[in-house]
């Protein structure tokens, strides 16, 4: 708001503060009261389910490498198929460096696979963000598939196929012991991770710096008119998406005491996507329901059949796409949008007040 | 002396092969180069193909060339009806959603299959005529790897006759050269993109058929060598027929070659290979068109 013409008097001024547009703007950026409910239910969920903490965990990570993508394809519009590629060079980093006994503490760890992975994301980006459409994808593609046939060539590092097995880390804070059968520690930790990198995502993506991503998403030729330098801002988004999902890598390696190559595959990439779109891309929680959704789906259908749980995900799949394309989230607030008049007369004088 | 029929023999395994990559692809790299759509269920249209083709010949003892027009016109029906119904919803949709519904398609199959016919991989009997050696002068070879190469030739050479010879052909090609003015000059593109989308998938279901003596098949096919299909078609170039044959040529012999002489992970050249000539030329080898 500071850009205001200097012949403008203080009256306009303040008439535009009051514009209800520029207030919306404004205050987007601020923390409703049940963006605390996600955390709530996962502390819930931690003393209330103490035997499915491994479950919680895997969900935690899903969580945190669907977030990792919402911030590359949902906000700066970079659409991947190898966003495993980070996943894995995160996880491999951890595994490597605690299986020869190089590092072993679980929080530095994670910041060198943050940094590994990053560094990875950078570099293809540099070469792989000139392209874009189908090109990047299959290039994405190729860029994933090449780092899963260089861990399995690099057999006498990386364990090849079989992968690294039984890693074992140093207690966090050298207080709390890793165990692998009341995985607390694991959780308590990941959870926080998880938490430290939302609070970073949420301020970047409303930020200057997240709001030019948005702008390359929705239109490419007006932000290179206003000069914007595009390609930099996309290399350094996709680099940070790749650090994030490098954490994400990292903590799924400490959680499981193992790492191999399905960190790394076409499996993992398309999972991850599926959640992302699941939930709805783009929109920071989209990355939680999604995640919820999806493993719950996986941990109830296969139970049942295994091929019940593919069926199942590909019907899912299919509908989204031709009915629901913002996802779950999207369909929400489509209902919401739809149906807000018909509700008790409490809502809507709750969203008629402002 | 041994070491020409050395060379000639991984040349044939490797033609052989890219020929069954060529058959499998080349109606992607048509229907790809016509809507832009990214269609990752093609490979599960050639998985569906190839049941149908080894049932067919397994269970109801048909004879080989009786189940391979039986799987081209079963995936051809099968394509036609998914178009009708679900593609052509999401031809204006960006890729994102593409990506995802082909992906939700690719597990329908897979999970159909593995109801309806078990999880087990299949094997093709060939017929006696095909199953034995040939001496081709300088050397003996699999008859069935000599009978792949002479039926690529016969496809490519058709294919392409059809492109440049027929009406259906020039229209086709004008609608990948450019969409709206072919539109505009009263070219049906929807009725265009029908046949070529069964046709395409007929071709899949062709070369799944006729490659499941050395891929096998499985439920997983239409994932496994998913890869494979996009990087023959993205090289070779969007909408070229010659394209995407050299490129399955290439790709074949060498990962014949990179298999023999690098059993632990060769595949890695071939994926550099890719990324690299992508990044030199997007729009492949061959294509006219970026991707």
């Amino acid at each position: 708001m500071s850009v205001a013409m200097p012949s403008s008097g203080d009256a306009s001024f303040a008439a535009r503060i009051d514009n209800p547009a520029t207030r919306a703007l404004m205050r987007r950026h601020r923390v409703r009261w049940w963006e605390a409910l996600p955390w709530a239910a996962a502390l819930v969920f931690f003393f209330a389910f103490p035997d499915y903490l491994s479950f919680g965990n895997e969900l935690l990570v899903v969580i945190l490498f669907a977030l990792s993508l919402d911030l590359a394809l949902g906000y700066a519009g970079i659409i991947t198929l190898g966003h495993a590629a980070f996943f894995g060079a995160g996880a491999y980093t951890v595994g490597m460096l605690a299986f020869y006994g190089v590092w072993s503490e679980p929080i530095t760890s994670l910041a060198i696979a943050a940094v590994v992975a990053g560094a990875v994301g950078m570099l293809s980006g540099l070469v792989l963000l000139r392209t874009s459409g189908l090109t990047l994808l299959m290039l994405t593609l190729c860029t994933q598939a090449l780092l899963e046939e260089a861990a399995n060539m690099g057999h006498d590092w990386t364990g090849g196929f079989d992968g690294l097995l039984s890693l074992s880390f140093s207690p966090v804070f050298g207080l709390f012991e890793f165990n692998p059968l009341y995985p607390t520690t694991q959780y308590l930790l990941t959870l926080g991770v998880l938490f430290a990198c939302f609070v970073f995502v949420r301020t970047l993506v409303y930020s200057p710096f997240g709001q030019s991503l948005t702008g390359i998403r929705e239109n490419l030729l007006r932000m290179h008119a206003v000069g914007s330098p595009v390609r930099w801002r996309l290399v350094v988004c996709y680099a940070i998406s790749a650090a994030i999902a490098g954490v994400a890598g990292g903590l799924w390696a400490q959680n499981n005491a193992y790492v191999n190559l399905s960190a790394l595959d076409l499996d993992r990439a398309a999972t991850v996507l599926i959640v992302l779109i699941l939930g709805g891309y783009g929109r920071l929680y989209g990355a939680f329901i999604g995640a919820v959704v999806y493993m719950a789906l996986e941990h109830f259908l296969a139970q049942i059949y295994p091929t019940a749980w593919q069926l199942g995900l590909g019907l899912l799949l299919v509908l989204i796409a031709l009915f629901a394309r913002n996802g779950i989230l999207g369909l929400g607030d489509a209902l919401w949008q739809r149906y807000r008049g018909s509700l008790p007369w409490r809502f809507r004088a709750r969203r008629a007040a402002p | 002396m041994d070491s020409v029929a050395n060379l000639a023999g991984i040349l044939l395994g490797g033609l052989s092969a890219g020929t069954v990559l060529f058959i499998v692809s080349v109606g992607l790299s048509v229907t790809m180069g016509l809507m832009g759509f990214v269609n990752l269920a093609h490979g599960a249209f050639a998985m569906f193909g190839g049941y149908v083709i080894v049932l067919a010949m397994n269970r109801a003892q048909f004879g080989f060339p009786v189940a391979i027009v039986l799987g081209f016109v079963a995936t051809a029906a099968l394509s036609i009806v998914l178009e009708r119904a679900l593609y052509r919803r999401l031809y204006r949709a960006g890729e994102l959603d593409q990506v995802l519904f082909t992906i939700g398609l690719v597990f329908i199959f897979i999970a159909g299959i593995t109801i309806v016919v078990g999880p087990g991989s299949q094997t093709l009997q060939l017929p006696a005529a095909l199953g034995g050696q040939l001496n081709l002068g300088f050397i003996q070879y699999r008859t069935y790897s000599i009978f792949l190469i002479v039926v690529g030739v016969a496809i490519v050479l058709g294919i392409w006759l059809a492109f440049e010879r027929t009406r259906i052909g020039a229209e086709i090609r004008a609608t990948v050269d450019n969409r709206r003015m072919a539109e505009s000059l009263g070219i049906d593109v929807d009725r265009l993109f029908t046949i070529t989308f069964a046709f395409g998938s007929g071709m899949a279901a062709l070369g799944g058929g006729l490659g499941a003596e050395f891929l096998g098949l499985d439920p997983q096919y239409a994932l496994k060598y998913l890869v494979y299909f996009l990087i023959a078609v993205s090289v070779g170039g969007l909408g070229s027929v010659v394209g995407v044959y050299y490129a399955s040529l290439i790709i074949g012999v060498l990962d014949f070659v990179l298999t023999l002489y690098l059993p632990k992970g060769g595949t890695i050249f071939i994926y550099v290979l890719t990324i690299l000539i992508l990044l030199a030329r997007p729009q492949g080898l061959f294509g006219r068109k970026g991707l």
